[in-house]
């Protein structure tokens, strides 16, 4: 059998596994794996001007294409660089898989120049880990990695491989994975589950669906299957955070997202819901609220793929372990063998449209200032009809996108939810751009944000990438300061964005088109003018320095005690509501 | 505002993985990850291969607490099989110590007597001196250390338990 070195093998399991993009950053302990890429131009490796921006873009690949994404770094700072990277595609469930250069074997635990301790540091923050320290393990490893990132509930799984292993060689042969001994995720649900489930929704007068990234995950059969089951059924739907897209927003169905700083019609409809289907989401701390009064008269079924998150927050009556696209396919033939009769809900809906009429997400105009909420419900209107994808970074602007942005499909919307990282949006964006490449792709940002991993406007010029990025500049950490206002009487202790770089200055200084928009007049042009440049644009978009997100169900508070407007503001919270934050 | 802790019931957790670097770091780790209590924590490899591993946890929480711990370590790639010894009943638990005590004249004579009464084995001994060692569930060997604690306890030695289901079955 013919001998390939370690470096050898792992390109050729990348190219074999169908690998088309890799981000990566060079150094010491992946120079032979990087001699290797220069050998198969196939590989479109793409540098980065920072480890962490390489997992966020894979995980922007990963999101908007549904195919893992793919990091090469070097050891020590790259691999801890990556580290918040890979944390954020755990908490989103995100398949990437993470390559990390190590010192040589025989260096391993002295201490040796650029080495950590990449699998211990990784070991809580990743699906599953490797050392891989035999050249001749190295092709099973490959393919077991990429088999794990992507199956059952996805997420970011390292291969730490020391520079000796790169170099070493191996007999090689194509792996052919068998049956994983342990690891057997379980797709199918089970029957009766799926008969308890149908006989819930049978009894229910009023139901509502409760979706989450589970959805997108599962795939777009997932989301065509759930669109089946609202049609049938007539219920109300809403998502979470991560789960915008899996339905369409223009369906009179659609009740915007739940929970933190979702609408009042969503989250007044869980709480008085007789039926809550809980589809691929986990019942989050920002979607439940005060956990003793969420959803106190419903009857709550969860759709999940992992077990464990199964009655960790919320106690349900029917658990359904499964993918959650083969669990609604199996809910709607169980629901046509029962011979189901739509009967629209009436009564339940009546009781909707008189929450829908508070018109949550309105909010007041004054003088010619842009309010951030207009300026995304002006991008949106200027976006309608193309294909667009936007990502995020982290803040009140996260939440603004995603009220007044609205998704008709999956893999549109990319953004930290469960970790909640601040620059993520920029390099998520590139890795989105790379993977659609004809796509209109907006990374909506706070000008406190952008400036975690700005460093990537290099990125975006070498490779071409026409990434938009429209920042909402309000000189604030606004969702800090907003948070400050409602519960520390206004102290802003360091929520100020002093010292701003003139972002337009900026992006030119990377050969960038900066554009700044200023006033109410300037915004549509502005946002025309960003559109139909052909390369990268920095949007400067200031807007109104102190406006709050609303509506806003306070921390520790129940889903029936929203806040709609400024007004209702105290300024002050107990004890344990400031613990909850 | 104070801390709230919630009622706790004790559990004794089997669980089968693959024998393999890193696996104690991982299954702990998860442990202080996610804020679980471990008791005691035992780890051999049991199979002919040496593939497999048993780990015996013993652990306590909440009955909502045991089943996320339950879940969470079914999860790991590396784990085959996890079973809840306290759940799915009855089981044999053991543990053993060594425990070593010195004294002379009475208190030597009563400490030998104690350990006939409870079946610990001498396995080392000088003019001063017993190295006793006993097996049995935790509260017999709680019993007897708190007994040779007034005899002239010197040193204690425990392995944390092992258990295994009564019974043919698996």
């Amino acid at each position: 059998m013919a001998e390939k070195s370690g470096a050898d093998i792992l390109v050729q399991c990348l190219i074999d596994l169908g690998v088309d993009t890799v981000f990566g950053y060079p150094g010491g302990a992946v120079l032979p794996i990087y001699d290797m890429i220069y050998e198969h131009p196939t590989i479109n490796h793409i540098l980065v001007r920072h480890e962490q921006a390489a997992a966020h873009a894979a995980e922007g690949y990963a999101r908007s294409t549904g195919k893992p994404g793919v990091v090469l770094v070097t050891s020590g700072p790259g691999a801890t660089n990556a580290i918040t990277g890979i944390t954020d595609a755990l908490m989103d469930s995100i398949p990437i898989v993470v390559i990390t250069g190590q010192v040589a074997t025989h260096l391993i635990g002295t201490d040796a120049f650029q080495e950590a301790d990449t699998v211990g540091l990784t070991r809580h923050c990743t699906k599953h880990n490797y050392l891989v320290k035999d050249p001749a393990e190295l092709a099973r490893v490959v393919h077991e990695a990429f088999h794990i990132a992507t199956s059952g509930r996805p997420g970011p799984v390292v291969i730490d491989i020391p520079k000796d292993v790169q170099v070493a060689t191996a007999p090689y042969e194509k792996p052919v994975l068998n049956a994983h001994p342990s690891y057997r995720p379980q797709v199918e649900p089970d029957a009766d589950a799926i008969e308890a489930t149908v006989d819930l929704i049978l009894k229910a007068e009023r139901p509502i669906f409760y979706t989450g990234g589970g959805i997108i995950n599962s795939g777009p059969a997932a989301s065509e299957a759930l669109r089946t089951l609202a049609d049938m059924t007539g219920a109300p739907v809403t998502s979470t955070l991560m789960g915008l897209g899996a339905f369409p927003a223009s369906s009179p169905q659609w009740l915007g997202m739940l929970g933190m700083h979702g609408t009042y019609e969503a989250n007044w409809a869980m709480n008085r819901a007789d039926l809550i289907l809980c589809l691929g989401a986990r019942f989050d701390d920002r979607v439940t609220g005060r956990l003793d009064a969420f959803a106190p008269h419903s009857k709550k079924v969860h759709v999940d793929i992992d077990r464990s998150s199964i009655n960790k927050i919320i106690p349900v009556d029917v658990p359904v372990v499964a993918d959650v696209g083969r669990a609604i396919e199996a809910i709607i033939a169980r629901l046509k063998t029962h011979g189901f009769k739509r009967t629209g809900y009436a009564d339940w809906w009546a009781q909707i449209e008189h929450w829908r009429a508070k018109k949550s997400l309105d909010y007041a105009e004054p003088g010619t200032e842009i309010m951030p909420q207009r300026a995304i419900a002006e991008l949106f209107k200027a976006t309608r009809g193309r294909d667009t994808i936007i990502t995020t970074e982290v803040g009140q602007h996260q939440m603004w996108a995603a009220q007044h942005f609205h998704f008709d499909g999956p893999n549109k919307w990319l953004t930290s939810g469960g970790l909640g990282t601040m620059g993520y949006g920029f390099p998520a964006a590139i890795g989105a751009q790379l993977g659609n490449p004809d796509a209109l792709v907006i990374d909506i940002a706070g000008d406190a944000s952008i400036q975690m991993n700005i460093q990537e406007l290099g990125t975006v010029i070498q490779y071409d990438l026409p990434v938009k990025i429209f920042i909402l500049n309000n000189e604030y950490m606004g969702m800090v300061r907003q948070w400050q206002e409602l519960t520390y009487e206004s102290r802003y202790s360091h929520s100020y964005s002093d010292s701003l770089p003139d972002f337009v200055k900026l992006a030119e200084a990377y050969g960038c088109k900066g554009i700044r928009i200023e006033g109410i007049q300037e915004l549509a042009p502005g946002i025309q003018e960003m559109i139909a440049h052909k390369g990268p644009v920095v949007v400067d978009c200031r807007v109104t320095k102190l406006s709050n997100c609303f509506p806003m169900i306070p921390s520790g508070a129940a889903h029936t005690d929203m806040l709609l407007d400024p007004s209702q503001v105290s300024g002050t919270m107990d004890d344990e509501a400031k613990a909850l934050v | 505002m104070h801390i709230r802790l919630e009622d706790s019931e004790r559990h004794v957790l089997s669980v089968t993985v693959d024998n393999e670097a890193g696996i104690l770091a991982r299954i702990a780790g998860m442990f202080s990850a996610r804020g679980y209590n471990i008791e005691s924590l035992t780890v051999a490899d049991v199979s002919p291969d040496h593939r497999i591993s048993r780990i015996t946890i013993v652990t306590n929480g909440p009955p909502r607490v045991i089943d996320q711990i339950i879940a969470q370590l079914d999860r790991l790639v590396p784990v085959h099989q996890v079973t809840d010894l306290t759940d799915t009943g009855p089981f044999v638990e053991r543990e053993l110590a060594l425990v070593k005590v010195s004294g002379k004249g009475d208190s030597r004579i009563e400490a030998l007597r104690l350990a006939d009464v409870f079946r610990a084995k001498v396995v080392d001994t000088t003019l001063e001196s017993f190295v006793f060692e006993i097996t049995g569930p935790t509260s017999k060997i709680d019993t007897f250390v708190s007994l040779m604690r007034e005899l002239g306890l010197v040193e204690i030695g425990r392995t944390g338990v092992v258990g295994m289901l009564r019974g043919v079955a698996a």
